[in-house]
């Protein structure tokens, strides 16, 4: 084949073998340390050339959506690829929801599934499914092997693809009789595709013109993606802030890109950012995005989005730019390369009177929450944060829970967030820790779920005591799907629908798992149950937390609207008639001693 | 199977005026599913297809697909990058920029009677196109050119009845020549 040239020299393996232990051969090449997986019909032929072949570790997960989930977290916390083997039918399609989600958030992982035997396949033979076909627009690219000559260089190119450029997830499927097949095995030392060259290097004519524009900048902001954190640029980014005395706001997936202890640190930005975030971006003369995407969860709507600032735009990914907002500068390239080839040419500027303004803005509209004897979620994850130092790595799911992690922890370093940001897959939180936790022995691992999304992948449970994984399990029980209710309470007039959850106990799931399990309903609790979690190294442990039922999250720019819109903390303390405030207002600027603020008019 | 000739058309521009018709020609790996790829990429980003064409090229392991679109500077933009970004295309031009030449081929099936059998043959002569099957009750013609061409041939026929009609959709290639045609 002509088409791919793919360099390979005769290696000393080289030899016969079936398609099954080329496989095998194919991840001990790649330097796969372990994989995400669950045997079945199509694929045993696979799990039987694992047997001789145990230099990889493989992880029998309770459900393949755990298996992705698992690869992702091991990705994003690690920064190698993530591994999945499944079989055909329903395993293949249970991995659908990890393989979407790990596509939106640019997620290298590489999903191997069982196929039926070729003669068989469009027969509607028993556990077939089109996985290439469903997957299509979920993955990266796909592929479905039908010749075990091609299989070693198809598995080199499924890694090259899912890693390079903008990472995403490559699946590979494998036919029973293909693997069942005897070749040589030769496994490529590199990849060359002409249809795939991802650009690296900026264009140097487009570093020079966002030079220009910051060097000009009054009131630049930088906002900074997952892609800091994805090419490995935070130092880069560092230096350009410091350099730029630039104030520096993080997405979602950026969160750790910068440290939030540092005075130029925002936050987070968006629709459940920190006030000062939106308004300095809206406020901003050069808004520089760095590895971001310009998400509908950041901008509202798009318009009014900085709209009088101009805008410059790294990015790796050449449709990343003007898909959403139209930018001034864009510059295709890898974010560190880029940020580099940038520092060589900005000099530091005169942002006082900007950050002085922002930090009057920090003092005017902290982040805020209510604190009383009821725990408050948000308290929780702050003294996680200061227990921890920023010393862990955290996984989220998604809701509430998510969005407070998000603001209340205390990020600073990178790889120390992993959450399911694009899809928003509910049950992420577990499997995703556990993937990090096979990857990151350095840092305790977290996993912080809601009641609801805790209960979509809970079976994982089995899997991490059964490989004593120390990671702290915690459970935010507010008996409510939160953010669907709090989006009932604040544009549907309260009218609640199926949002109230009937939970299991879930210590006792724990511990019916053999994981020791605790319960906490009082705020004073809260620090001891944390510091006692910490303790255990030897396996996991799950907190629940009882926390206040119909709390939301503030800031918030309703979807599609303006930074104008923005609900900052309509809350009043509740005060009592004995004139003693049942509930203290905390108030928390990131960097900056907490306060409580008793009676203070907001 | 990507070298089978496939063809998807869409609505006439008229009804969006607004929207610009470019012709983009796209070389892509003639491999497994190549095709479904990038029709599957107009689908789910959801850009409009008025013609889509795909066969083989002078290297037997290239198709080119032609697909004719519309969509404001914004749109044809992303739809380049969307078109570069599946792995398995090698190149994408917008010939919109650029002296092309484009040619649609049509088959229609006419009725016809004793008495107007000579009348679709003069139409027939006029737009250069070709009698391919002749029955009592129908007359089959093969048409080639450029889509307005081909439009102004149906409309002429129309009044006859059209039993059945099949276009291939638009090929296109960029013109070498740049002096007067």
């Amino acid at each position: 084949m002509s088409a791919h040239k793919v360099t390979g020299t005769q290696k000393q393996s080289s030899r016969m073998m079936t398609g099954a232990e080329m496989f095998v051969r194919c991840l001990i090449e790649e330097g796969v340390e372990v994989v995400f997986g669950y045997p079945g019909g199509a694929t045993i032929g696979i799990y039987d050339a694992l047997v001789d072949l145990s230099h990889i570790k493989h992880v029998l997960v309770r459900h393949e959506q755990g298996a992705t989930h698992a690869a992702e977290g091991y990705a994003k916390a690690t920064g190698k690829p993530g591994v999945v083997l499944v079989t055909s039918g329903p395993g293949a399609t249970n991995t659908v929801t990890g393989i979407a989600d790990a596509f939106m958030d640019s997620i290298p992982i590489v999903v191997f599934t069982g196929q039926v035997a070729l003669p068989l396949i469009g027969n509607d033979a028993f556990q077939e499914a089109d996985i290439v076909g469903i997957t299509r627009p979920i993955t990266k690219h796909n592929y479905l092997v039908r010749d075990v000559n091609e299989l070693a260089k198809t598995i080199k190119e499924a890694f090259y693809i899912a890693t390079t450029g903008r990472p995403g997830p490559v699946l590979v499927d494998l036919p029973k009789d293909v693997m069942a097949q005897k070749g040589v095995f030769d496994y490529p030392d590199s990849v060359e595709l002409r249809s795939y060259k991802p650009v690296t290097d900026g264009h140097l004519k487009q570093i020079k013109k966002a030079a220009d524009l910051i060097n000009a900048a009054k009131r630049p902001v930088l906002y900074v993606g997952g892609g800091v954190i994805q090419s490995n640029a935070a130092a880069e980014l560092t230096k350009l802030a410091e350099t730029l005395q630039c104030p520096v706001t993080t997405t979602l997936h950026g969160l750790g890109a910068y440290p939030e202890n540092a005075p130029l640190a925002l936050g987070m930005l968006g629709m459940h950012g920190t006030w000062y975030s939106n308004v300095a971006v809206q406020y901003c003369d050069v808004l520089i995005a760095v590895g971001a995407r310009f998400d509908d969860r950041v901008t509202g709507k798009v318009d009014a989005f900085a709209a009088e600032a101009k805008k410059i735009h790294i990015d790796i990914d050449p449709s990343a730019i003007s898909k959403n907002v139209p930018v001034d500068v864009p510059i295709v390239g890898d974010v560190k390369a880029v940020l580099k080839k940038l520092l060589e040419s900005v000099h530091p500027l005169d942002t006082k009177d900007w950050l002085a303004t922002i930090e009057q803005w920090k003092r005017e509209h902290p982040l805020r929450y209510r604190s009383g004897d009821a725990i408050r979620a948000q308290y929780v994850i702050q003294k996680l944060g200061e227990i921890t130092g920023g010393n862990a790595v955290v996984v989220t799911d998604v809701g509430q829970h998510q969005m407070w992690t998000a603001q209340f922890f205390n990020w600073i370093h990178p790889r120390s967030h992993i959450t399911s940001g694009g899809l928003g897959t509910m049950g992420f939180s577990l499997p995703a820790a556990m993937g990090a936790s096979f990857g990151r022995k350095d840092v305790p691992v977290v996993s912080i779920s809601g009641d609801g999304g805790f209960q979509m992948n809970s079976q994982e449970m089995m899997t991490i005591v059964e490989h004593k994984l120390p990671i702290k399990i915690f459970v935010i029980n507010n008996g409510f799907l939160g953010m669907v209710r709090q989006w009932q309470e604040l544009f549907w007039r309260r009218r609640y629908s199926h949002v109230g959850l009937q939970n299991p106990d879930f210590v006792k799931l724990a511990e019916a798992y053999g994981c020791p399990g605790y319960r906490v309903q009082h705020a004073s609790e809260v620090e001891d149950i944390i510091r006692t979690a910490f303790e255990r190294k030897d396996g996991p442990v799950l907190v629940e937390f009882v926390v206040a039922q119909e709390d939301n999250v503030y800031p918030m720019i309703p979807a599609g609207q303006t930074v104008n819109e923005i609900i900052d903390f309509p809350e009043a303390v509740a005060k009592p008639s004995n004139g003693v405030p049942e509930e203290a207002l905390m108030t928390v600027i990131k960097g900056q001693p907490l306060q409580t603020l008793v009676e203070q008019k907001l | 199977m990507t070298h089978t000739q496939q063809t998807v058309q869409g609505g006439e521009a008229s009804a969006h005026p607004h929207l610009k018709r470019h012709t983009i020609s796209v070389l892509v790996e003639n491999k497994f599913g190549a095709f479904v790829r990038v029709a599957g990429m107009f689908s789910a980003k959801g850009y409009n297809i008025d013609s889509l064409s795909v066969g083989p090229t002078e290297e037997e392991d290239i198709s080119r697909m032609t697909i004719v679109t519309r969509g404001d500077d914004q749109i044809i933009e992303q739809i380049t990058k969307q078109l570069n970004k599946l792995i398995d295309t090698i190149k994408v031009v917008d010939l919109t920029f650029e002296s092309f030449v484009e040619r649609e081929l049509v088959l229609v099936k006419v009725q016809s009677t004793q008495s107007s059998r000579s009348e679709i043959m003069q139409i027939a002569e006029i737009f250069r196109a070709k009698v391919v099957d002749i029955s009592a009750k129908s007359l089959t013609l093969e048409a080639t050119g450029s889509q307005q061409k081909v439009d102004a041939i149906i409309k002429m026929l129309k009044p006859f009845g059209i039993k059945e009609l099949a276009r291939t959709g638009r090929v296109a290639l960029k013109r070498e020549f740049h002096g007067e045609v």
